[in-house]
């Protein structure tokens, strides 16, 4: 059973957030034996208790604590205090998320070398390459169950995906599918099937898709080596002499502060929460925040090129029935810099319920252009876009100057500027769905504008040196070496993947990084 | 809080007449707001209820969907009344958002301008003020939210009581 661990056990894995990174390193390495402490900031909602509303479910999972934004990005003016649509709960974004699991491409982990020098951009080429990532992918979609891979079949597709494969066949894309979905096709690893229920986004409540809340983290606590500590807020990461680190502050479910010593940390918080912490850990010794002498925590934040196309038919769509995101087109995403941009893009299948299309449809939007679009709602079928945007030093995220939270951390503010390459690439995109939902018949389309990020990616990048980034190949800080980072924050460019199943990947690597520089005693 | 009480139409059609006009949808009675036809009637207490009349009637202009009643926009502005009951800058902001739309409404004000198009020129002007984004952004939640709009969308809401639509219609369709 889960293991309760005492505040001094210095001899501890401390992992902040119980997500598909967090959740994934804890399980993995409970599996080898190493004791470790999940502390994650939200409650422990099993699956049995996720709401299928779509307000109420935000209320229950959504990380709503202030934020603040700035930059040209639509979501600064509608959203200012809601930059991301992520999640406060054991489990964390994997509660939330669609369930694409996608490997990146080989020349993604190669952006710089690929892409060249692009002005206004600051590319790297990751430190790693996809051969040396596949066995890692393949461990990862075997633990989650992605269709189409371990001769899973895919999942069947919904009235959705039915309207974009005939819009797909009429344009001549050639790869369109119901996707490689970490949603279960069969019964399989004591979960059922996919019910096409719909609510993918508010919890699973089937169990069928993967979440780190009722796979990994049972298995971990079943090992005994596993503890997950829900309501813990972690707000500074303390060090020693040596500039080893030693422990984490946290503020517990009382609002209590609490130290957890640890021999390890690892930093699991997604990538606004992950930068915020090493920014507030500042010391004497680092002045700048931990792991900072580069200067690059919080910096180039990420949150793929995204936007949305929905359409109406003279008919009946009925689109958000089934999976929510129910399939994908891939021909978009090669690089082709032909078309005007560099990268490439997705194009996956989306529903949103009726409360929150009139959320986002075009927010701010009023009157009857906006009403008679919802008039149509059950004759709507719609896609998201997903594409690699430019990594830029500005766009970054800090710690606000003045504001601070209930616990007296400074809140985080997230700059987003677009670069000219995301706008030229999702100006493509809004024009391929349109084109393509056209050729089905579509009396009116709607390019609709991204929503708060759910892909928060790159803002403790992983680079080659150490003057450019954050931490090593191994998620390991450059500058400190028992402090790791093993969320999206790690990502040195963002792909034109959904992140999770990458994420998933360096977390099960890392596992073994660590265990072994654990045994070799070199941390 | 049950906010709408359903009620049987109490005002003949005489006194109707005598006191909203004979193209009155909504009608005010005493602290409450009044609709005849549809037998319903809603109190306020802290806002005017002349108030809650124009700011129903400005709500289906933000959101105008014929083929809802005006009952559900009534839910849907409700709360200002509630939170105008709790916080007197509230009140302030609405009370005086709605006189400032029937002054540059005219004698009539602004429940008397015939045409939408003439009311939604009013609304463009202020689109931008607080008030009307105090309006706006709540409305985007209350009416869309209400559980009781969604089968006139088209919207079945959730599924998973239900066993979800694996064998409920998630693939059928047949017009492609």
């Amino acid at each position: 059973m889960a293991a309760p661990f005492d505040l001094n056990n210095d001899g501890v894995v401390v992992i902040i957030g119980s997500g598909a990174g967090g959740g994934t390193l804890g399980n993995e390495l409970a599996q080898k034996g190493v004791d470790v402490v999940i502390l994650e900031a939200g409650a422990r909602h099993e699956y049995d208790d996720f709401v299928n509303d779509e307000w109420d479910s935000f209320t229950q999972l959504a990380w709503k604590d202030k934020r603040t934004t700035s930059g040209d990005w639509r979501v600064a003016r509608d959203f200012p205090n809601l930059p991301a649509w992520i999640v406060k709960s054991v489990g964390g974004s994997t509660t939330h998320w669609a369930g694409a699991s996608l490997r990146f491409q080989e020349h993604e982990f190669k952006a710089h070398s690929t892409y060249g020098k692009v002005d206004g951009a600051s590319l790297l080429d990751w430190p790693i390459t996809l051969a040396e990532m596949e066995p890692y992918y393949a461990k990862a979609e075997a633990k989650m169950g992605v269709t189409g891979t371990n001769d899973w079949p895919r999942l069947p597709g919904n009235n959705n995906f039915k309207v974009l494969k005939a819009g797909a066949d009429k344009l001549g894309y050639k790869e369109c599918h119901t996707g490689n979905m970490a949603i279960n096709s069969v019964d399989r690893d004591d979960r059922m099937s996919c019910q096409q229920t719909g609510f993918c986004f508010q919890g699973c409540k089937w169990g069928a898709k993967w979440s780190t809340l009722y796979t990994e983290i049972p298995k971990g606590e079943a090992t005994g080596h596993l503890e997950v500590r829900p309501n813990a807020m972690a707000v500074k990461i303390n060090h020693d002499a040596s500039g080893k680190v030693t422990g984490v502050v946290y503020a517990d479910k009382d609002g209590k502060l609490q130290e957890q010593k640890a021999r390890i940390v690892a930093v699991a918080g997604n990538s606004i929460e992950s930068p915020r912490l090493l920014l507030n850990s500042e010391s004497a010794k680092f002045p700048n925040g931990l792991a900072n002498s580069s200067g690059q925590v919080g910096k180039n934040y990420m949150r793929h090129t995204t936007g949305s196309v929905y359409a109406i038919f003279d008919k009946p769509v009925h689109m958000y029935r089934g999976t929510t995101m129910a399939g994908i087109i891939r021909d978009e995403a090669r690089h082709d810099p032909s078309r005007g941009f560099v990268g490439g893009y997705e194009m996956e299948t989306l529903a949103l319920g009726l409360p929150f299309m009139a959320a986002f449809l075009n927010p701010g939007g009023w009157g009857r252009s906006f009403t008679t679009a919802l008039d149509h709602y059950d004759h709507m079928a719609g896609l998201w876009i997903v594409g690699e945007d430019m990594p830029r030093a500005e766009n970054r995220i800090t710690l606000h100057a003045d504001e601070k939270d209930e616990h007296g951390m400074p809140i985080a503010d997230v700059h987003f500027d677009d670069h000219a390459n995301d706008t030229a690439m999702r100006d493509h995109a809004y024009k391929q769905g349109q084109a393509l939902y056209a050729a089905v018949g579509a009396t009116r389309t709607f390019p609709t504008p991204p929503y708060p990020s759910t892909h928060n990616l790159g803002t403790n990048r992983m680079s080659e040196k150490a003057e450019d980034g954050v931490v090593n190949k191994h998620g390991q800080a450059h500058d400190i070496k028992n402090l790791f980072v093993s969320d999206g924050s790690q990502f040195t460019t963002g792909g034109a993947e959904n992140p999770t199943l990458t994420i998933v990947s360096l977390a099960i690597r890392q596992a073994d990084y660590i265990a072994n520089q654990m045994s070799e005693k070199s941390i | 809080m049950v906010t709408i009480y359903e009620r049987k139409p109490g005002l003949s059609r005489r006194e109707l007449l005598k006191r909203g006009g004979a193209s009155a949808l909504l009608v005010i009675s005493g602290s409450a707001v009044i609709s005849p036809q549809h037998a319903w009637g809603l109190e306020t207490s802290a806002l005017k209820p002349e108030t809650m009349a124009t700011l129903i009637q400005m709500a289906r202009d933000i959101y105008p969907h014929d083929q809802v009643p005006d009952k559900y926009y009534a839910i849907a502005v409700k709360a200002h009344d509630e939170l105008a009951g709790k916080d007197p800058a509230h009140k302030d902001l609405i009370e005086n958002g709605i006189a400032d739309l029937d002054t540059k409404a005219g004698s009539g004000g602004y429940r008397g301008l015939g045409w939408e198009e003439q009311r939604v020129a009013l609304l463009k002007d202020i689109e931008t003020s607080p008030f009307f984004q105090a309006v706006r952004g709540g409305l985007v939640v209350s009416l869309y939210n209400q559980k009781e709009v969604w089968p006139i969308f088209g919207y079945e809401g959730e599924s998973y009581s239900k066993g979800g639509y694996i064998k409920r219609g998630f693939d059928d369709i047949e017009w492609l």
